[in-house]
């Protein structure tokens, strides 16, 4: 008995070991939850670093001074004094081309106003503020510009406006919005999951209910698994390659009379966007499809049902909201994928609406890149509205999918 | 039996009835099983597709009697332009980027996941696993953002003159906060897969649920977090747009994280994003830097997937 | 009794395997026509592989394959030139569990007779099948609720109805009551014996008191050394209860085995 007992700690000893060990737990507890705690710190600072940017003070000066074309202050303009305004001064040859674009009169006075100062006095901008510093700083920067450009005026602006949203590109990120952006990227998303849904769909239902257990299922299945891993830029090169090189007469329109333009379409990047996403999508819908219970198979095939009949009736309407689940995932992958889209071309400055599959344009990322690589501060500004828009329209998508998750999990 | 049961009527005779059991002709059924496997393998196309593109005007760069294996592996300086030819130059940020991403990721993937795995209440993880999946899910081109216009002051701050505005190591960093979603996601899955009768077993014999967390259920997990540090490393290899952003434009051979330098992905990125005329030895060269991005990812994620593969087998 | 005629269905030497292993092996089976017949035998004997393979349920296991014959009508239901879907469209099927679909009382029924091309009026239909399978007076005010709102024996009858709805030649049932409450199990028996007056039925049970109660004939299985399973005796029920002849037969009828 007592030997059994020699080479271990016993008593007060034993205890204070336990202790020992106890605390070792604890400190590693901390190590393991801190790791959690970097991670919930860095997205926080990622966001705040967004807001941040979005808002804060502006100085600029006007070229031209607003007194030369009205007695009015800037800010009491009403729509009728800024047409008069615009039509007096602006040249013949870019009024008519501003009411060819749309009709003067149907505009509104915000965006006539903002006309009137991008084309007559033409703001020139001085600096930008972050949001913290415009309101930690505040004094500090209004003596900072009163010494540096006596004439400037600062104001608080929050970059993210609804006019933001609906105007289009502009050389001057005071002026700029994310219309034709947005516009893009609906398209492009668009077109990519009207290739993808039927065909990963299509591709899901071939392995979990056709394909006999062979070497070509594992190939497709590994093949499937490994494609979801590529790097986006690959296939992006294969979009160029194929889509707008060799399959340019059909992406650029040619074929269907369209002569104003290349292979650089949002058909081509939809298409590219279409292939990146199909292996998302088919993995998604195999694991719908997986979830259907076999008894409900069995159900129809002893009531003389045919295989298609069996999946189009059961199979297929249970694995619905997981399919679609899995559908929105993609395409808040696809409105995030910049790569891609740089690689087939996307145009970085286009004022134009997208109008059909054979239109040039941009996309949201695509903006957000090349105005955060634009050395001026104003750009980060707008760059980080751009991704507050993005952030917002991937949150949406995103509790969407999980909504529908919650609402139709089937019991059986 | 209350209830009245009426007869099917003519099942009398019906059972004398003959029938046929012969083969139908089901066109739809045929039709529609064509198309889905046209779907199906679909998938195997893209990937030929993939090859033959790359590899074609690959083969156009490499055929040029300038370009030869020796000074494509072995030196260090990248113009095609001007007959510069060594992807070391690239192939150096590359490195770079991905080793700092790696060693932020794989440690703090790994503790996140063994807390989530061992340690959290099921509340806890309802709250701690939404801020890992939000991460997962924000777009590469913001992490570019947040690392030029957040890390990269913040490290200027620390290292003064000593460091370039666009440079290795707020890119790497950013990416190693990228990738720790996905590590912590598949070490999390591997952790989990480990039998509830091993950690039993070791509680039994009077571990603490930290020496059972690290001496037995990690060990057995071990082949699975392997797989998450692969797939990390071919996710790192592959990221375009937070170097594009923030790393640096123009090839550098240099392992300095503090300097600047573009890798393989900014590189296409940078150059394709450009005017680029078809058949240039700038164009075709971007393809052999795609083929090559290319396979070494392939096998990554092939490695990744075999190991998966056979850590599940061996717990069902 | 010698016309094959009379017979609903009949296997010569039919055996069942999964690719190399013989799950069961050389039944020969004459089925009686509008009679029940059990199929009983202890656990893992190959009842229910046997049961399903009488409507080519087996396809859809990857590596099953039969030999042999199952003749339906002087027919091979495993000849090359047969189709499957015709086979279950004759020979219905009623599984342990409780599988309706999860749509409406109504649908579980018409969706079946719809496929199959039925043109008559679906409403009477509906009505009778429900009606057949003693569940019409349950459920005549509900026909648009889910079949998953009704308790685990309804909705094993509402199953029954779905196959009497397609007016097959055969029923099989695969222990149709092992998931279900005694008061159920009793009404599901009750019906079998209100359906035989139209069908002939094939049951697998696990139940020596319900084989005795409620079945014209008794196929008793058993595996052999090699662990493939088959029929070591088929006759009357009553026979098979009280003077088997095989003496397993016997130990497991009288409880001394399984």
């Amino acid at each position: 008995m007592n030997q059994r007992h020699d080479h271990f700690p016993e008593g007060a000893d034993f205890n204070a070991s336990l202790r020992n060990r106890y605390r070792v737990a604890t400190i590693w507890q901390t190590i393991f939850l801190s790791a959690l705690l970097i991670a919930i710190i860095a997205l926080t600072a990622l966001l705040y670093n967004v807001v941040d940017g979005a808002f804060g003070f502006i100085a600029y000066e006007y070229k031209d001074d607003p007194a030369e074309f009205t007695s009015t202050p800037v800010n009491e303009l009403t729509k009728d004094e800024l047409l008069v305004i615009l039509k007096e001064n602006l040249s013949s040859g870019a009024y008519n081309k501003l009411e060819n674009e749309q009709p003067m009169q149907e505009r509104s006075q915000a965006d006539l106003l903002t006309l009137f100062l991008e084309r007559l006095v033409r703001i020139d901008t001085k600096g930008t503020w972050s949001m913290t510093d415009s309101l930690l700083r505040g004094d500090e920067i209004r003596v900072e510009v009163a010494e540096k450009y006596p004439d400037a005026i600062l104001e608080f602006r929050s970059w993210l406006t609804p006019q933001f949203l609906t105007t289009p590109m502009s050389s001057k990120a005071e002026f700029a919005g994310v219309r034709t952006a947005i516009l893009g990227s609906l398209w492009m998303v668009g077109l990519a999951i009207l290739f993808a849904l039927p065909i990963g769909t299509g591709a899901a239902i071939y392995l979990q209910e056709y394909a006999p257990k062979g070497w070509l299922t594992s190939i497709i299945q590994t093949n499937i698994n490994n494609l979801a891993g590529v790097p986006s830029i690959v296939y992006g090169m294969l979009g160029l390659a194929v889509f707008v090189r060799t399959l340019e007469a059909f992406t650029s329109g040619s074929m269907f009379g369209v002569t104003d333009s290349n292979g650089r379409t949002v058909l081509s990047a939809g298409l590219t966007m279409g292939i990146l996403v199909l292996p998302l999508i088919i993995i998604n819908a195999q694991e719908a499809i997986k979830a259907v219970p076999d008894s409900l198979r069995q159900a129809a095939y002893g009531v003389g049902a045919t295989r298609w009949q069996t999946i189009w009736h059961h199979v297929l309407p249970n694995a619905l909201p997981g399919i679609l689940t899995g559908s929105i995932l993609a395409i808040s992958r696809a409105l995030g994928e910049t790569a891609p889209l740089i690689v087939v071309g996307a145009s970085t400055f286009i004022s134009i609406d997208p109008d059909g599959p054979f239109s040039k344009f941009t996309a949201l990322p695509i903006q957000i890149y090349q105005w955060t690589t634009r050395a001026q501060s104003e750009f980060h500004a707008i760059a980080a509205s751009a991704i507050i828009v993005l952030l917002i329209l991937l949150l949406t998508l995103n509790a969407t999918a999980i909504l529908l998750r919650n609402r139709y999990q089937r019991k059986y | 039996m209350k209830e009245e049961v009426l007869n099917i009527k003519a099942t009398e005779t019906q059972s004398f009835r003959q029938f046929d059991l012969k083969k139908k002709t089901r066109i739809g059924e045929s039709v529609i099983q064509a198309l889905l496997f046209f779907a199906g393998i679909l998938s195997v196309l893209t990937t030929v597709a993939i090859v033959y593109e790359l590899g074609k005007e690959a083969m156009l760069f490499f055929g040029n009697p300038d370009v030869t294996f020796a000074k494509f592996f072995g030196e260090t300086k990248w113009q095609p332009g001007i007959g510069q030819y060594g992807i070391w130059a690239l192939v150096s940020a590359t490195l770079t980027t991905s080793a700092i991403a790696i060693s932020i990721s794989l440690p703090l993937g790994l503790a996140a996941a063994i807390y989530l795995s061992e340690y959290a209440s099921p509340k806890a993880r309802g709250i701690l696993k939404p801020v890992l999946e939000i991460l997962a899910g924000i777009p590469t081109v913001v992490y570019g953002y947040f690392a030029l216009l957040f890390v990269t002051p913040i490290l200027q701050n620390i290292f003064g003159d000593n460091i370039q505005v666009y440079n290795m190591l707020s890119a790497g960093l950013v990416m190693g906060i990228m990738i720790l979603p996905l590590i912590s996601s598949m070490s999390e899955d591997a952790l989990s897969a480990v039998p509830r009768s091993l950690r039993e077993a070791a509680y039994a014999m009077g571990a603490t649920k930290l020496e059972s967390s690290l001496q037995v259920v990690l060990p057995a997990a071990l082949s699975g977090i392997g797989a998450a540090l692969i797939l990390g490393i071919s996710r790192a290899v592959g990221e375009t747009m937070i170097v594009a952003v923030a790393s640096g434009a123009g090839p550098n051979f240099s392992f300095n994280p503090l300097e600047a330098a573009e890798t393989m992905t900014g590189h296409i990125a940078r150059i394709s994003g450009g005017d680029l005329s078809y058949n240039s030895i700038d164009y075709t060269s971007l393809f052999a830097i795609a083929l090559m991005l290319f396979l070494v990812t392939l096998v990554l994620n092939l490695i990744s997937q075999y190991i998966v593969n056979r850590f599940r087998e061996r717990y069902e | 009794m010698q016309n094959t005629r009379t017979y609903a269905i009949e296997s010569n030497d039919l055996s069942i395997h999964y690719g190399t292993f013989t799950a069961v092996r050389g039944v020969n089976l004459k089925i009686e026509r509008q009679k029940i017949t059990a199929i009983i035998g202890p656990s893992g004997c190959g009842k229910s592989t046997l049961l399903r393979s009488f409507n080519r349920m087996n396809d859809f296991v990857p590596g099953c394959y039969a030999t042999g014959e199952l003749l339906l009508q002087g027919q091979n239901l495993y000849s090359k030139d047969i189709d499957p879907v015709e086979v279950r469209r004759k020979i219905g099927m009623v599984f342990q569990k409780p599988n309706p679909f999860p749509k409406s009382i109504y649908e579980n029924i018409a969706w079946g007779a719809r496929i199959n091309g039925f043109k008559g009026k679906m409403d009477d239909l509906v009505e009778q099948s429900l009606r057949s399978a003693a569940l019409w007076e349950e459920v005549k005010d509900k026909l648009q609720e889910s079949a998953y709102a009704l308790s685990g024996g309804q909705q094993q009858r509402l199953c029954i109805a779905r196959t009497i709805a397609i007016q097959p030649e055969i029923i099989l049932m695969d222990e149709p009551a092992s998931a279900l409450d005694p008061i159920s199990t009793l009404r599901i028996e009750e019906l079998m014996q209100e359906l035989k007056k139209n069908y002939t039925i094939l049951i697998v049970t696990h139940n020596m008191q319900q084989a005795a109660r409620a079945s014209d004939y008794t196929a008793m299985m058993m595996i052999d050394d090699q662990r493939a399973g088959g029929v070591i005796e088929f006759d009357e029920t009553k026979s098979i209860f009280t003077r088997p002849k095989d003496k397993r037969t016997e130990d497991y009828v009288t409880g001394r085995f399984g």
